[in-house]
């Protein structure tokens, strides 16, 4: 690791306490606003991505826990709950019709804000350009505006909690005529426009994004940098991308027609319909199924979306820390390729009971079944990944070990409910909320926090604090089994999801144990991410400081920067590549490991081709 | 608000101990040495990770058996069971992947952690034969779990036999309405324009087929018939959800869906076998429609054919009992009269 520390080390600058601006390619000084507020640079984008991800993960999921609460306790006062939510939890329990805005909210929040723009905009922003070996982005002006994009988008959903008549609370998935009617449901009022709002310019910030990442990708790699040269975390951010620009303009549309039903008096989404002592006789003639088919057009690729990344992110953590190449690197490609493609295709597997015709449904059957083979063959080159391995047990690689044992579970469950005969019984039941929160839910934060432990060093210059990774990845892992494991059982008996109480159904109100075992285990897991918190927002300032480039000794670019890469990223020219970036513990080299940007040697074989 | 600051103060001092806890590992790290702390905490958390498992896993496992009972309810109807060994087979096989591959994770995981400092990871980028053998045996077990799958959802969604009972049932905030189609065997026109409070589901008084309909509180089926439900809803999104028959379906406004199924079992039948005197059928909304969601129940009968027969010979028509020479049928008949005589005006004046 000698080679690692240069001269460069001499004039690293500790982020938080900079007094001296030395960045090696700026024409002008930064002031504070330019440099932490308004920056154009794709590290600071990232960290403001990051750290906005983490206020809203602690905001969604303290939302889970007290809709947790209800279903643990149901009825029980809670008196501190009155005192902070007001008319919402009247006598100190929490009123069906909030009840279901904290799940709309907790869904909305998780699956937009911290499992898209938390997990791609973090991680696309500092790794594309340092991984590719670029200065910045393709555009850095319209990088900034997709953060702000997603700082406006938060503010307004935040101000949707604090309207009279609440937020949103039709669900996440915002169907019609539910959430088209004031009448229907108190959400579906200003709390509905606001979720609209907000949805809307959030689809501008990931489309600035997207398009952002996929031209730095395409046009800005350093030279020797060839697309099967890529580390899989860029595979997986550029596909990820790609599928963000195809499939975010449908949910836009949709949103659109439903802002129109709800506002204009058209009726895209509405038909027959008699409410609140009223047939809505002007409003004829639409379909509540067509908003569900375009919904689930951006749906379902969206759930690729917060997985594929992480799915990067975890390939390549794994790789450095098992000291061994990455097994099958084009499989994994073509496996990441088949997903995408295969993502466009499933959407209406989540319509198989809503009176589609059934042939259509049996060919949606074929499609989704498909996409569990390339998803195989990922997790069997995971696991031969670790076979016979050099394997750090660190807090990131900890982490991208439990990605893959959740990612196995949540997804084999997705056979179930992929096959519509099954999914007659299984749907809109607890099994699912079992299965798409282990898959992309848990996992996809596993994949996060993987990232998170191992990028630490690039970001901050210091480590966070391996210990309490360890404990956080012990308590969640275990967690998040208990928490998760016993819903497919009440889900196998028919418990529907998204109700109050299960006290009316004799077939639903036997499993209170099971729920009050599920909400501890729950509010347990919420105070243990406490833990990563403070460990992150700790390690900033007073972390165990980064002593050369290469900590991890790792092959891909972002370690042949300086410790604390100013705006630019390498101070001297950018190196050029000259392998694939798993050539980890290959025979007859000195070290366990191999940068890119060394030469071959004479007669040495690139597996990057 | 006692607790409350106890239990914060406890998590603040947790938090305080944890942190500790960290500066103190990192300082035992610095004395012993990078090197000899990092495979330390390998040894540890190699360990950590098989316990994880091996205890884990039994205990995933254990459940399973403990609360296999409330697993897919007893089920009631002809496919039921047809669902149900879908649902086994496929347990069977991502079971056997589940466990397999848990075990390889978990313990490759721990098997394979560095322990001493020479130690090299072994050079395997890649290999085509394996790679092929995990592409196609995934792709044969998946096929055969989708050639079953689409052959039972044909059977279950194919058309409805000739003869099958039709029952109409219509989702309303927050409630279902049933509808049984009378002596006629025919379900009378309806229009969502003619509801009123006396009138809910908007049925034509002028068809004559709406005047031998029931309208009922409670869904009744005869037993081993073939039974037609006709899905329906009036304001927003709702699911017609019979658990024990494994019968779902989406009710949406100005869109009729339907599901038939065959009941073969009782109500006086489930409750030996659930040895639960007071057993009853369900019917719940399974499609988030808003506050009252989680009580749209009713309850759900199985009688005999001539338990069936018999109570519904008991039920009264609803236009007899409530509409006949009220005013809600003068009402709509000289709006529908008025409505003709527009149209008629219409014709006229385009002449």
């Amino acid at each position: 690791m000698n080679q690692q520390v240069d001269q460069d080390h001499a004039v690293q600058v500790d982020h938080h306490h900079d007094d001296h601006h030395d960045d090696h390619h700026e024409h002008h000084e930064q002031n504070f606003i330019e440099k932490y507020v308004f920056s154009q640079d794709h590290k600071t984008i990232a960290k403001q991505f990051l750290i906005t991800g983490i206020f809203w993960g602690v905001v969604g999921g303290l939302m889970s826990v007290l809709f947790r609460m209800q279903l643990g306790f149901p009825g029980e006062s809670f008196p501190i709950l009155e005192t902070v939510l007001g008319k919402w939890a009247p006598g100190g329990v929490i009123s069906p019709d909030f009840y279901l805005a904290l799940v709309t909210m907790h869904g909305t929040i998780l699956v937009f804000f911290v499992l898209t723009a938390g997990l791609s905009g973090t991680f696309a922003n500092l790794l594309i350009p340092l991984q590719v070996g670029a200065r910045d982005m393709a555009s850095p002006f319209l990088n900034m505006l997709s953060y702000w994009f997603f700082f406006l988008a938060g503010l307004i959903m935040l101000a949707s909690l604090f309207v009279e008549t609440g937020p949103a609370n039709g669900g996440w998935t915002a169907y019609p005529p539910l959430n088209a009617l004031p009448q229907a449901t108190i959400g579906s009022g200003l709390g509905m426009t606001l979720w609209l709002t907000s949805m809307a310019v959030f689809i501008i910030s990931t489309l600035l994004g997207g398009l952002n990442y996929v031209a730095t990708i395409l046009n800005m790699r350093t030279k020797g940098l060839t697309m099967t040269r890529l580390p899989l975390t860029i595979w997986a951010i550029f596909l990820t991308a790609i599928i963000g620009i195809l499939s975010f303009p449908v949910l836009l549309s949709a949103a659109l027609l439903l802002i129109f039903d709800r506002s204009l008096g058209t009726s895209f989404y509405l038909s027959e319909i008699y409410i609140a002592g009223e047939a809505l006789v002007n409003q004829t003639g639409g379909s509540a199924i067509l908003f569900q088919h375009l919904f689930w057009f951006l749906g379902h690729p969206e759930v690729y979306i917060i997985i594929l990344p992480a799915m990067g992110l975890v390939s390549e953590v794994m790789s450095v820390h098992a000291r061994k190449p990455i097994f099958g690197y084009m499989a994994m490609v073509g496996s990441i390729l088949a997903i995408a493609v295969l993502s466009f295709v499933v959407w209406a597997h989540h319509m198989f009971v809503t009176g589609m015709n059934p042939f259509i449904g049996s060919i949606f059957v074929v499609v989704t079944l498909i996409i569990a083979v390339p998803s195989a063959i990922k997790v069997f080159n995971w696991i031969t990944t670790l076979w016979r391995g050099n394997l750090r047990l660190n807090a990131p690689m900890l982490f991208s070990i439990g990605f893959v044992s959740l990612f196995i579970s949540g997804g084999l469950t997705g056979i179930f409910l992929g096959n519509s005969t099954i999914d007659i019984q299984l749907h809109d039941t607890y099994f699912v909320v079992a299965h798409f929160h282990i898959v992309m839910g848990i996992s996809a934060f596993f994949g996060m926090f993987a990232g998170v432990y191992h990028w630490f060093p690039k970001m901050f210059g210091r480590f966070m604090n391996n210990t309490l990774g360890n404990i956080h990845f012990f308590t969640t892992i275990i967690g998040a089994y208990l928490i998760f494991w016993p819903m497919h059982y009440i889900g196998m008996a028919g418990v529907p999801r998204r109700y109050y109480s299960y006290e009316a159904f004799e077939a639903f109100n036997k499993f209170g144990d099971i729920s009050l075992f599920v909400t501890t285990v729950a509010g347990i897991v919420f105070i243990v991410q406490m833990i990563f918190i403070i460990n992150f927002f700790y390690s900033i300032f007073y972390g165990k400081k980064v002593t050369e480039k290469n900590p991890w000794q790792a092959n891909t670019l972002e370690w042949t920067t300086p410790i604390n890469p100013g705006h630019g990223n390498w101070p001297g020219e950018i190196p050029e590549v000259h392998r694939w970036p798993y050539d980890y513990s290959k025979p007859g080299a000195a070290e366990d490991f191999i940068p890119q940007t060394v030469p071959l040697k004479a007669g040495e074989k690139d597996l990057g081709h | 608000m006692g607790t409350g600051l106890i239990s914060t103060l406890i998590v603040v001092i947790v938090l305080i101990i944890v942190v500790q806890i960290a500066k103190i590992t990192e300082f035992s790290a610095m004395l012993k040495g990078e090197g000899n702390a990092e495979r330390e905490s390998n040894q540890i958390n190699g360990f950590l990770l098989l316990i994880t498992m091996v205890v884990g896993l039994p205990l995933l496992i254990w459940s399973a058996w403990v609360f296999r009972d409330i697993f897919l309810p007893e089920a009631a109807s002809e496919h039921g069971p047809k669902i149900d060994s879908m649902f086994n087979w496929t347990t069977f096989w991502t079971g056997i992947v589940f466990v397999i591959t848990q075990i390889l994770l978990f313990w490759y995981s721990f098997r394979y952690k560095n322990k001493r400092k020479d130690q090299r990871a072994y050079w395997f980028p890649h290999s085509t034969k394996l790679e092929v053998i995990w592409t196609v045996v995934p792709s044969i077990v998946l096929t055969i779990l989708v050639v079953m799958g689409i052959n039972r959802w044909y059977e279950i969604t194919g058309p409805a036999p000739e003869d099958a009972i039709i029952i109409e049932v219509t989702g309303k905030q927050f409630d279902w309405m049933i509808r049984y189609p009378g002596k006629d065997g025919k379900l009378g026109s309806k229009d969502f324009r003619k509801i009123t409070p006396s009138n809910q589901l908007g049925q034509i008084w002028s068809d004559k087929a709406n005047h031998d309909d029931i309208i009922v509180n409670e869904l009744h089926l005869p037993l081993n018939k073939p039974v037609l439900i006709k899905i329906h809803a009036r304001d927003v999104l709702h699911s017609f959800f019979l658990p024990h028959f494994r019968v779902k379906m989406d009710a949406v406004p100005g869109m009729p869906t339907q599901f038939w199924f065959t009941p073969t079992k009782t109500t006086a039948t489930m409750r030996e076998i659930t040895g639960n005197e007071e057993f009853n059928y369900e019917l719940a909304c399974a499609e988030l429609c808003g506050k009252g969601h989680f009580s749209m129940r009713k309850l759900v009968f199985v009688d005999t054919e001539e338990e069936y027969n018999e109570w519904l010979a008991k039920q009264p028509s609803f236009y007899e009992s409530s509409i006949k020479g009220t005013d809600e049928e003068k009402k709509q008949m000289a709006d529908s009269y008025e409505f003709e005589e527009e149209k008629s005006d219409l014709a006229q004046s385009i002449n």
